[in-house]
Order: C-alpha cells, then structure tokens, then sequence
C-alpha cells in the first residue's frame, strides 16, 4: 500500500503544550468519541477500503489529533477521501466511531480556514448542500452541472451523463419539497450557529 | 402469497430511488405488495442530507432527518429504502432519545414532541421477518442455477452506537438460494463502492469499482446483486474493466422470483444490460 506519510521527514521530538491538549479534546468532544481509547492497533486502517488513497492512515490521524497536530490533521487529504462507510467502525475493538472523528476534523477544517486537503470533495459536498437548501432534495443533474463548472471541466464523464440521461436516469428538472419554508427554517437555524461556513 | 389483510407500512425512499433508481422503487413497492404490505409514502419528505450534509455542517446532521421523522404518522413503522437513508433516520432518533436539548430543539421547530416508539426499519428488517415467517418456503424456484455474488457494500457496517441493532449478514444468500439461485463465494462483498468519490475523486472510486467488479468476474459469477442504488450506479458507471457482470437489485430479483417485473421495462433502464442474461434464464421474454 502506498502511503505519503511514509515519506515524509520523520519528526522524532513532538512538543506538547496545553494548547495541543486542547485540540485533542475539542475532537473528542465534537465527535462524541474519546480519542484517547485508541491504542493504534490498526484495525480501521488495514480494514479501510480507501487508506492506500490517503495521506495518513485513519489510525494516524487519530494519532495527530491525540498529539494536538492540529495543522497536520485538519490539513490531511484523509479526512477529505473518507466517505464514512463505516467498515473501521465494525474493525475497531475499543468501538471509536471513527468516521464521527472525521466528520468533526472535517468541520473544523471549515471553521478554521485550514488549508482543505481536498478541494474538489469539499466543493462537492458543498454544491449538495446547496441543492437541499434550495429543493429540499438534492437534484443530480445541477449538482454535476454545477460541479464541473466550478472545476472548468466539462469534458469527463460527458459520456457517462449521456448514457444516464437516456436511460432517464437524471431528471431535467428538480422534485421539489413542497413546503419549502420549512427547510429554509433549519437552514435559518444554522446560519446563527456557529462554525458555519457561508461562502 | 399473502396472507390476510393489506399492513401499511410509511416508506421514505429518498433522493436516488426517487430518481437514477426508479427501478429499484418500483421493484421493491410490487414485491411488497404481491406480498401484502403497502408502502405509503412520507408527504412531502425532503433528503436525509446525505454524506454531505454531516460531513460540513454539523448543525445540519439530525435537523435535515428530523423534519422526516416529523412527518411520519404514528404507529407504523418507517421503512427508509437506501442504507445511507436509514443511517441518518435512524441516528437522529437515537440522538433525540439520548438528547434532551435535541428533543426540545426539535419540539420547537416541528411544534410537538418526537415520537419515542417510532420504529425505523430497513428493507432487511421486513425482509428478514418474511424469512422467519417461512414466507419463501413453498416459493416457486424460478431463479434455479442463476449464479450470482452478493454484494453489500458498507450497507451492514455501523457506526459503534449501533453495534447492538439487528444485522443481517447472509440474508441475501439466505432467500435467494431458497428461491433456487446459488452463490458463489468471493472476495469483495463488503467492499464499499466510494460513493460520492465517484463525482469528486473518480480515479479511487475506478480503482475500488475495479476490484470489485474483477472478483466478480473471476468467480464466474453470472450477476452481482446488492440492495443499495448508491452501489448499483457506481458499479455500473465506473468500471473500467472490458468484461461487465450485470448489476441486479435485489428487489428486482426477489420480483421476478414472485412471477412480476418481466414487462415493466425496469432493466431496460440498467446501463449494463442484463436482459440476455435474464433471458436465457428464462426469467423475462
């Protein structure tokens, strides 16, 4: 497996400060998850469908939130490529919800205006988010539409949309909530709170 | 088939089945039904947020399910069709019984408290049941020597609060061999699709499709089966292998084996055609 943590300069000396401790507790609590449970058998990272496309192993990332490396892990395409299927969840013998503590790096990655290690997903991620708040429902189409707009790619998988298309697999027009106001009430909700990004 | 009176059961079948996967809601509301259940869908039910709703805004993870949970009539259960669905219904109720600030959240947006028996169930759940009723026992075989792999993806895989739910690992084997179908073993059952990496990193999501879609084919399986659209379009849209394994839904099989769904035109809608292979089986003219 290949993995892009192996070569990078090895840091031999970690200095904890108070601060960094912070960190690791902040994950925790955002996760619901005591992070300090995880003894770094590896379990989650050799069952991981996606580890060999990742940066750090979810092992290690939990390991960079234990040791308050908050830039490294908040920086790290992993948190990004994770799609929270939940197979480290079912390895994991001290029952870390892992994918809870990549859902809480992810968000704070966002607060935090960290470097995103992945652009492209997060910009996904956003687009359909943004068809919810306008339908209700996500609308497949717009999203790649959009999607590939914001990328300037128009070319991949144009095939691929024709072949849905034909076979009615993407619906031109959106299927809409009806009482739309209800939605915009929760996203009205969220916009107060805290740690989310409007862009 | 069916036995005494028509149940009824709420049915969420979220934003792919309502759409890429027609075929499989379709399948699944007529195998229900020959066999006398009656999905009744959720008015006006808006998406579960997805994988991306949790993965960048917190606040949005059990507000966007819980309005669903809201629109639920008591005293039937709520079947979510797609396993990503489930997930989110299912861990917002939990959060809502764990939580009392949730709950009250949740009083204020929705003007009434959640309903703390509401039963959220899978395709599985009812599935499974039907098996302990011996429902397929005196089913006619009409699925005889089709060779298929069961493919699950992360759809039996939990988050840890949900380790003491039911599972239903081998279920899919366990009805379609009464109905006359065999199994084949292999290697990739419960390796996950990608997802949405399909959109946004599709090089992984090719290279997981690919290894999926290869241990079918050396196998010699003669289709994949699986219970999720998620699955069912990135198997069929991102293999790069010449050789294609036809993708059932589960749904669409278990209709055939009741005697419906040959001229309904469902797997003309698939993007791997798997109308030679159904009939030389003789499952559809």
């Amino acid at each position: 497996m290949r993995n892009a943590a192996d070569s990078q300069p090895r840091r031999s000396t970690v200095h904890l400060t108070a601060q960094q401790g912070h960190f690791a507790r902040e994950v925790s609590r955002r996760a619901h998850v005591n992070i300090a449970r995880c003894w770094h058998c590896k379990c989650c990272s050799n069952g991981c469908p996606f580890a060999a496309a990742m940066d750090f192993y979810p092992n290690q990332v939990i390991r960079l939130a234990q040791l308050g490396l908050k830039r490294q892990a908040l920086e790290s395409s992993s948190i990004w490529i994770c799609v929270g299927c939940n197979t480290c969840s079912v390895e994991c013998p001290q029952a870390i919800d892992v994918a809870a503590v990549m859902d809480a790096l992810r968000q704070m990655a966002i607060a935090e205006k960290a470097a995103v290690g992945e652009p492209n997903i997060l910009e996904f991620h956003r687009e359909v988010v943004e068809s919810i708040r306008r339908y209700g429902r996500t609308h497949k189409l717009e999203i790649m539409m959009r999607y590939k707009l914001k990328k300037h790619d128009w070319l991949s998988d144009v095939n691929i949309a024709l072949q849905m298309l034909s076979k009615r697999k993407l619906d031109l027009r959106p299927s809409r909530v009806k009482r739309l106001e209800q939605i915009q009430a929760v996203f009205q909700n969220i916009l107060q709170a805290k740690g989310h990004e409007q862009r | 088939m069916s036995s005494g009176s028509v149940k009824e059961i709420s049915y969420f079948p979220g934003c792919s089945l309502a759409t890429s996967a027609r075929e499989s809601n379709q399948s699944l509301l007529a195998f229900f039904e020959a066999h006398g259940i009656k999905l009744v869908e959720l008015d006006d039910w808006n998406c579960c947020g997805s994988s991306s709703a949790h993965s960048i805004a917190a606040e949005l993870t059990h507000l966007l399910p819980s309005r669903n949970l809201a629109l639920a009539p008591p005293q039937r259960p709520l079947l979510a069709a797609c396993p990503n669905c489930f997930l989110r219904l299912k861990l917002t109720h939990m959060t809502l019984l764990q939580n009392r600030r949730a709950a009250e959240k949740y009083r204020r947006l929705w003007g009434r408290a959640f309903d703390a028996r509401l039963q959220i169930v899978t395709f599985f759940d009812l599935l499974s049941d039907m098996v302990d009723r011996g429902v397929f026992k005196d089913n006619p075989r009409r699925l005889t020597g089709l060779k298929f792999v069961p493919y699950y993806g992360c759809m039996l895989a939990r988050p840890p609060s949900m380790r003491n739910e039911r599972n239903f690992h081998g279920l899919m084997e366990k009805v379609l061999v009464s109905l006359g179908a065999v199994p084949l073993t292999w290697s990739q059952g419960a390796r996950c699709c990608g997802t949405f990496l399909s959109v946004s990193r599709p090089d992984i999501a090719a290279d997981s499709v690919a290894g999926i879609m290869q241990a079918a084919v050396d196998v010699q399986a003669e289709c994949i089966v699986t219970a999720c659209a998620m699955c069912h379009l990135n198997l069929e849209i991102r293999s790069p292998l010449a050789i294609k394994v036809p993708i059932l839904y589960f749904s669409e099989l278990l209709s055939l084996s009741a005697g419906i769904g040959g001229g309904k035109g469902w797997f003309r809608r698939h993007l791997i055609d798997p109308r030679p292979l159904l009939q030389s089986k003789g499952l559809i003219a």
